[in-house]
């Protein structure tokens, strides 16, 4: 009885993260990634600089005595650099067991997006659109959604140094 | 560990400490063996321990375990009451041993969640076969008297139920449990306890079931009988009954008159009026027992508690924030241009706590390798009989701490290259005699720390390796990579750890399937350590194993350059020094070296090396630390040093050491104020530069 309890809890849980997506800003576009990868979100930290690293990923920071990788976006996506503010975020994300923490320009908000308002990518060109998992509609504005795993894929990473090459 | 099997917390705690009680076993039987017999402290401690064990693991309901433990137990009984002349160490110990095998395997089972489905029977046999030899062999003056229990009764009348006597039926029944299901009498008072609820009045014999422990017998001999007044059924009693746990047979009967309770009543002195004063004494005595033993012991047994790695993982975070936001207390700019004496005092006293509790929290995951150790006496131990040799083990600083991941990870490779050295290494006894060695062989396992590593060192005088037959080896197998002229011996010799490689011809029960040496590796290379291999022919073999210390502390000197910090291991560290201009000189490919005490030593400058910005790139501004590691020096240019401080040496997260290695970085730590500095692998470093 109990564990049917605490099994429903659980579920009702999954269901409440289910379709809603936590939104931040790139520049002009607006980003949207599954909440349930979402741990926290933390201001901008003194990062410590790793040498030898790829340029988007900033170095690491101290998170309560964690120590955890930060990826800038921006660079990640080929977009210019932009100097960091106080409305600069980290969103720490938690993917298969693997914690970054992501540099965002600003983080909007929490929104639900239904399935059906969720459209794959149109098929424009091969690089830009790995990364994108769909696209939201919420009212007039889009909303692209990240695919997170994607964003850490470790053959990604090596072919982009070798492609910095 | 814990945590992975079942969350039911007694198996837990059964697990810990049988297998606690057995590497105490172990330990003092091969002392005992060492000195080749068994003293009376020897003797009763293996006494009580089996006791424990037996005790425990009947209640687990593991009978298995629980009859070995018990077969060992009246083996020691017999030695501890008779003390008999003559006993024959060696097959004595190879007996408890092998019990204790049996234990462990079974409690990996029970870890493993399975059933442990071991049958001791054949061990058991064995055992008490050299029981009756011993016997037979130590004709004993007194014959072996089991006190057999007194009959008196003694009876339970809850107070508050006294009044209704009169509508009560009254029963006999009388218990009697499953065979071998041991604690007998513990059963039997459970079935009390729970009676006591429902019947008014309850006297049962033996009375004595929790005081005598031999009242285990007579249950066992006649069953328990219990007499009981209550105001339920026959119907209700007899279900109340079958639900006991390793019922054999019940037998209740419906009392017609008053007579047998009668018999109880007549001595009226020793109602008792209170539930609690019911004991359960045996598993007091149990506990009396194991406090004796530990007093007995000394100072060998230090007051342990379990504690789950994560939390102390979780311990360590926690201080490290704390540390921080100490830091941002006492720094913040809002009272640093007060004047605030008072505050300054209570704030320096704040600071000091913090550090020492970073410190403990720091020790705390820090275990010493002798237990380790001591696991290889016993390897040593068993395969010397097998294979004949005498061999002496020597342990050099087992009190060398390594973190305990560490420990769990370099205990199988030891093992390992234990069984090597005296398997391929060590000569028979005979065959040293003629080449003039000590009859005896000799290994020696050393650990002992240096720089940011630990050494474990195992070295045998055996024959050590002979570098024809690894070439030969290593040809035929096509493992030769490099032109075998051009191969140093230590090239030569680290081609054993090549998977697939084994020059011992014949495979025996312990070594030479060619899979050892490359399982070593691979499991020490796991923690990112590394393995070398040293030999002289017809002296002996020395195999080196490197560990990082992961998680370890170290001492470690801060430098500064550009924003930058780096943690320099203060072990490596011969000497820092503001160079002087006309020491540096520059070579065509503009390599800089300098030049110190007629010794010419590379410069890595730390802010070209991993492109650093910084103010600082004349030499004679900064500062040059000349570190060693492995035999090669160097010195590092860096802005300044900011200061030594003991450190935890962290991991780089897993996601940047999957994106790419990083030359020269050995992980990283948080500094004081929270900030984060790298910590410099100068092994890697000066690898670099040659």
């Amino acid at each position: 009885m109990k564990e049917n309890a605490v099994h429903d809890l659980f579920e009702e849980e999954e269901d409440t993260q289910k379709g809603k997506f936590l939104t931040f800003a790139l520049g002009n576009e607006s980003y949207g990634i599954e909440i349930l990868y979402v741990t926290e979100i933390v201001g901008i930290q003194p990062i410590t600089e790793v040498p030898e690293l790829p340029e988007y990923i900033k170095g690491i920071i101290n998170l309560r005595g964690k120590i955890i990788p930060v990826m800038d976006v921006r660079l990640r996506f080929k977009k210019s650099p932009f100097d960091y503010n106080d409305r600069t975020c980290i969103i720490v994300v938690d993917i298969q067991e693997i914690s970054i923490g992501m540099i965002v320009d600003t983080v909007a908000e929490v929104l639900s997006i239904p399935e059906q308002e969720i459209v794959p990518p149109p098929d424009i060109n091969k690089s830009g659109k790995k990364y994108i998992k769909g696209i939201g509609k919420t009212g007039s504005d889009v909303t692209l959604i990240l695919d997170c795993e994607k964003l850490l894929d470790e053959e990604e990473v090596e072919a982009l140094i070798k492609f910095d090459n | 560990m814990p945590g992975k099997y079942s969350n039911e917390p007694m198996l837990e705690m059964y697990i810990f400490e049988t297998s606690q009680l057995l590497e105490q076993l172990e330990h003092a039987i091969i002392i005992c063996e060492k000195v080749n017999n068994y003293s009376i402290d020897a003797i009763n401690e293996i006494f009580r321990f089996m006791h424990t064990i037996k005790g425990s693991s009947a209640m687990m309901l593991f009978n298995e375990i629980g009859s070995l433990a018990h077969a060992i137990e009246d083996l020691f009984y017999y030695l501890r009451e008779q003390k008999p002349e003559s006993v024959d160490c060696s097959t004595l110990s190879d007996l408890v041993l092998e019990g204790v095998d049996f234990i462990k395997i079974e409690l990996e089972k029970i870890k493993a969640a399975d059933t442990p489905d071991g049958d001791p029977q054949k061990l058991n046999d064995k055992i008490k076969a050299f029981l009756s030899l011993l016997k037979s062999g130590n004709p004993s003056e007194v014959e072996l008297v089991r006190p057999v229990s007194n009959k008196q009764q003694q009876y339970y009348i809850s107070p508050d139920k006294k009044a209704d006597e009169i509508r009560q039926n009254r029963f006999r029944a009388t218990i009697k449990f499953n065979d071998g299901c041991e604690m007998e009498n513990i059963r039997a008072y459970t079935v009390i306890h729970s009676l006591i609820d429902t019947a008014n009045e309850v006297f049962y014999i033996p009375e004595d079931i929790s005081e005598n422990e031999d009242s285990v017998l007579w249950i066992r001999e006649n069953g328990f009988e219990i007499y009981f007044a209550t105001e339920e059924n026959y119907e209700e009693m007899n279900r109340f009954f079958m639900q006991t746990v390793f019922l054999k047979s019940l037998d209740l009967v419906q009392l017609e008159n008053d007579d047998e309770f009668q018999q109880f009543n007549k001595p009226k002195k020793s109602v008792i009026e209170n539930n609690n004063e019911i004991k359960m004494p045996q598993i007091e005595r149990a506990i009396n027992k194991e406090q004796t033993i530990k007093e007995m012991a000394g100072a060998s047994n230090q007051v342990i508690i379990s504690v789950n790695v994560d939390k102390l993982d979780k311990l360590m975070d926690l201080v490290g924030e704390m540390v921080i936001a100490e830091a941002m207390v006492t720094q913040n700019p809002e009272v640093k241009n007060l004047e605030l004496e008072n505050f300054h005092k209570a704030a320096r006293q704040l600071h000091k706590i913090t550090g020492e509790l970073q410190d403990m929290v720091m020790s705390i995951r820090m275990v010493p390798l002798s237990t380790t150790f001591l696991k290889m006496q016993r390897i040593m131990r068993d395969m010397c009989k097998k294979l004949n040799k005498e061999v002496r083990l020597e342990v050099v600083g087992e009190e060398t701490e390594v973190d305990k991941n560490i420990i769990e990870n370099i205990s199988d490779p030891l093992m390992h290259l234990i069984r090597n050295a005296i398997d391929h290494g060590i000569e028979e006894n005979d065959e040293r005699v003629n080449k003039g060695k000590e009859r005896v062989g000799k290994v020696t396992l050393e650990a002992k720390n240096s720089g940011s590593d630990v050494l474990v060192i195992i070295k045998d005088d055996g024959k050590g390796l002979k570098k024809e037959r690894i070439l030969n080896k290593a040809r035929e197998n096509g493992l030769l990579e490099k032109n075998e002229n051009e191969m140093s011996d230590r090239e030569i010799y680290n081609l054993i750890l090549l998977p697939g490689f084994s020059t011992k011809e014949s495979v025996t029960e312990f070594s030479g399937r060619g899979v050892g040496m490359d399982v070593v590796t691979k499991n020490i290379e796991a923690v990112g350590g590394s393995v070398t291999v040293d030999s002289v022919e017809e002296v002996g073999t020395t195999i080196t194993l490197k560990i990082p210390l992961t998680l370890a502390i170290i001492d470690g000197m801060n430098i500064r350059v550009g924003n930058s910090r780096y943690t320099i291991p203060i072990i490596t560290i011969k000497e820092s020094f503001r160079p002087k201009k006309s020491e540096v000189i520059t070579d065509p490919d503009e390599n800089e070296m300098i030049m110190v005490r007629g010794q010419c030593y590379p410069i890595l400058r730390l802010h070209k090396h991993y492109k650093v910005a910084t103010k600082i790139t004349e030499l004679t501004d900064g500062i040059l630390i000349m570190v060693e590691q492995d035999d090669k020096t160097c010195c590092i240019f860096a802005d300044e040093l900011i200061g030594q401080q003991q450190v935890v040496v962290k991991a780089l997260p897993a996601y940047i050491k999957k994106t790419k290695s990083i030359d020269g970085l050995g992980g990283c730590t948080l500094l004081g104020d929270g900030s984060i500095s790298l910590i410099l692998d100068i092994g890697g470093l000066t690898n670099r530069l040659t």
